[in-house]
């Protein structure tokens, strides 16, 4: 078990902890609120001297995801951390760690996009990068950002992987909130985390061509083998999560249940929102509602087996999405329907969108959207369509 | 003095590597300066460098998978951020070093880039990395258009000459502005060491690049790289193209050690511009009024520039 002391500490703060112990070499960030007490933080351990890296101030995002590229491939360990605006400045780059296979770890405090400006928490930004070959996963409280940090270093950089790693934490709800949380101590992490050693590090003893030029003769066989390579994370992150829970007592899983033993009715959140959710949950089961929740830890990929193996007796899901696909619904919501999709048995699915731009989910959101879900069922059997929801909202 | 002379001519080429880690047999064009200037480059860098290149020509002639033309390390990732990249590695470098990682062998960290790459669409990440004073040299190989995608016209396109996006027509004389003076931009960033450069003078070339990677800092070395696919030009033409930019004025060779100019070859009498544009298909329409102008710009230049080398 774990011996480590309990500090308070805010999400940021945790989030540097656990890259100060994993003993980065290279960070380069740029501040954007919500993730700028990460960017904070680091800077002053590596002026006073307790974290032995080379800080790299850039002027932009789109340079910050550059530099950890070029560190990565030259045998770092990186760190990047960006929010929002950030992170879609960042798009264009974010493609070639996952293609060139640099382990590059970013966290992401959670934020909605422009606009209008706005820079409160929503999952708009995490959502427009899912499709470009980043492992993604969420935290739910500080204590989960700083151990879903220091997993991703020994996911990304496990040289079977080799596949850049983004820990998304909701900015304000974790990032600026102060929580108690168990900080383990150095040795156990150093015990955790091995050194980073890149099988073809950037060297003039050993020359190798990096990012060479495709044409139609051998790029879809590189996105082929990419996407093999990518599917094949997850049995690693699996074993990884294994290993940290032996070592720290805490457990992790792609896809995670709360009072689902007997549910025939499940919500599907992802992030912080999550911790009001299961209070939603309690109350309701006390009302002897049959209902659980399903929480997305690893969002990719996708976690097709787990998540079906979750709902496997579920008769109406739920699902919230922080973020809207224009002209579609809910990506997340999309996303479950097609996982299901040619599933013989496969519950009613019931979309709803909410916690836009910062807004809050109380418990009673949450309630409201199940005991309306049902509703829709009613209206799905007589054969009506239905149309995803927009909860809170003053039309 | 005589002797002297001769036994130059006789024994300086010979002085250079026959080592070429620029490998021969990429797809450049028939008479590519721009080639002609990487392979000088890789001469002086050696084998003890890692190279970082933007998108463009450069990249694309010399790394169509699986093969690749580079014997020393060789990385490309994007069009607009090899500043931004060669400043992670530098700094992975740097890191692992003082960590004890890796033992310090001098590594030289170069970015390639065009004139695209460099003084547009890459011009923030470049700043940025100078500002910051990692320690680099930047090559700027300046063909004068985006070439790459089909001669579309750069800030770094002269005055007056055809592009696909600059057309000739009738409300239009081709490019309707002067060119960037990328190498003042990066004299502005105050870094150590900053020089023009031209593969028809490869030794000069040559002591650039190794001043450039041994001076401790950011280092800017802008090239001329004349291009007869998009000039316009015949391809024996490309040394004499060289020549003549330099020997007209039109683009002088020089240094700013610390701040400091001095020209590395002085032309009290230049030449006509109209010599440099003759042979040059992208001037052809050009009215002699305008090549006057050009003219009295390019002398202006010059002249400011001797003034700041301290030349009377
Ligand atoms: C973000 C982005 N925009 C545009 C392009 C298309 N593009 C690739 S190379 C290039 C021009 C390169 O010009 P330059 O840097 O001068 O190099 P050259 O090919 O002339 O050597 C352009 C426009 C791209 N690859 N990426
Ligand atoms: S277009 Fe010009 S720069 Fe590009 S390869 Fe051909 S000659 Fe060289
Ligand atoms: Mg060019």
């Amino acid at each position: 078990m774990t011996k480590g002391k309990i500090v308070g500490l805010e999400g940021s703060f945790a989030v540097a902890e656990a890259v100060k112990m994993a003993n980065a070499d290279v960070i380069a960030a740029y501040p954007i609120t919500p993730q700028t007490h990460i960017v904070e933080r680091l800077s002053e351990m590596v002026a006073g001297g307790d974290l032995d890296a080379e800080f790299i101030c850039v002027e932009s995002e789109h340079t910050a995801m550059s530099a950890c590229v070029g560190a990565s491939a030259a045998g770092a360990r990186v760190f990047t951390c960006t929010a929002g605006q950030g992170l879609e400045l960042m798009h264009e780059v974010l493609y070639i760690p996952s293609s060139m296979r640099l382990p590059v770890v970013a966290v992401i405090a959670n934020r909605a996009l422009s606009a209008p400006l706005t820079v409160w928490c929503d999952h708009s930004d995490m959502m427009a990068v899912r499709d470009i070959g980043w492992i993604q996963m969420l935290a739910e409280n500080n204590q989960q950002a700083f151990d879903l940090t220091l997993c991703a270093y020994r996911i990304a950089e496990d040289n079977e992987v080799l596949f850049p790693t983004m820990v998304h934490l909701d900015g304000f709800y974790l990032s600026h909130v102060i929580e108690d949380m168990v900080l383990p101590d150095d040795e156990e992490v150093a015990g955790f985390i091995p050194e980073y050693k890149h099988p073809f590090a950037l060297d003039p003893a050993k020359p190798v061509s990096m990012g060479c030029y495709g044409p139609p003769f051998i790029y879809p066989e590189t996105k082929r083998a990419q996407e093999v390579a990518f599917e094949n994370t997850i049995p690693k992150i699996l074993e990884t999560w294994k290993e940290f829970g032996d070592a720290f007592g805490r457990h992790y899983a792609p896809v995670e249940k709360y009072k689902m033993e007997d549910a025939r009715i499940a919500l599907l959140t992802m992030g912080s929102c999550s911790e009001t959710a299961m209070l939603a949950i309690d109350e309701m089961r006390e009302e002897r509602k049959e209902v659980g929740l399903i929480r997305l830890r690893l969002w990719r990929p996708f976690p097709f087996k787990e998540f079906r193996e979750a709902i496997k007796n579920v008769e109406v899901l739920v699902v919230l999405d922080r973020c809207v696909s224009f002209g579609m619904g809910g990506p997340v919501c999309s996303e479950v329907k097609s996982a299901l999709y040619d599933q013989r048995k496969k519950p009613n699915v019931v979309g709803f969108i909410g916690g836009l731009g910062g807004r809050d989910i109380p418990i009673e959101g949450f309630k409201y959207m199940i005991l309306r879900a049902l509703e829709k069922v009613k209206a799905i059997e007589r054969g009506e369509e239905i149309e995803m929801e927009m909860i809170g909202i003053r039309e | 003095m005589e002797m002297e002379k001769e036994e130059e001519e006789l024994f300086v080429p010979r002085l250079v590597t026959t080592e070429e880690n620029f490998a021969p047999g990429h797809r450049a064009c028939i008479g590519c300066g721009e080639a002609l200037a990487v392979r000088h480059v890789c001469k002086a860098l050696g084998k003890n460098a890692i190279i970082v290149n933007a998108t463009g020509c450069i990249e694309i002639i010399s790394s169509l998978l699986p093969q690749t033309s580079w014997r020393v390390p060789w990385i490309h990732t994007l069009f607009e951020n090899a500043a931004a990249v060669m400043s992670g590695i530098e700094s992975a470098y740097k890191a692992r070093v003082r960590k004890g990682k890796i033992p310090d062998k001098g590594v030289k960290f170069v970015g390639f880039g065009g004139d695209g790459a460099t003084s547009d669409i890459g011009l923030q990440a470049l700043s940025g990395a100078m500002e910051r004073g990692h320690n680099f040299l930047y090559c700027c190989f300046d063909n004068e258009a985006y070439m790459n995608t089909g001669i579309q016209r750069s800030s770094s396109t002269p005055y007056g000459a055809w592009t696909t996006t600059a057309p000739v027509g009738k409300k239009s004389i081709g490019q309707a502005t002067w060119k960037k003076n990328m190498p003042e931009i990066a004299v502005a960033h105050k870094i150590p060491y900053v020089a023009t450069a031209c593969p028809s003078y490869p030794f000069d070339l040559m002591d650039k690049v190794k001043k450039g990677v041994e001076i401790e800092g950011p280092a800017y070395i802008h090239i001329f790289s004349p291009c007869p696919t998009g000039w316009r030009y015949p391809t024996n033409l490309t040394i004499e193209m060289g020549r003549l930019a330099v020997e007209t004025g039109v683009f002088p060779l020089y240094e700013v050690v610390n701040g400091e100019y001095r020209l590395s070859f002085d032309f009290p009498d230049l030449k006509p511009v109209k010599e440099y544009m003759k042979e040059q298909r992208r001037f052809r329409h050009l009215t002699d009024d305008i090549i006057e102008k050009i003219q009295a710009r390019v002398e202006k230049e010059y002249l400011k520039l001797r003034e700041k080398a301290g030349v009377k």
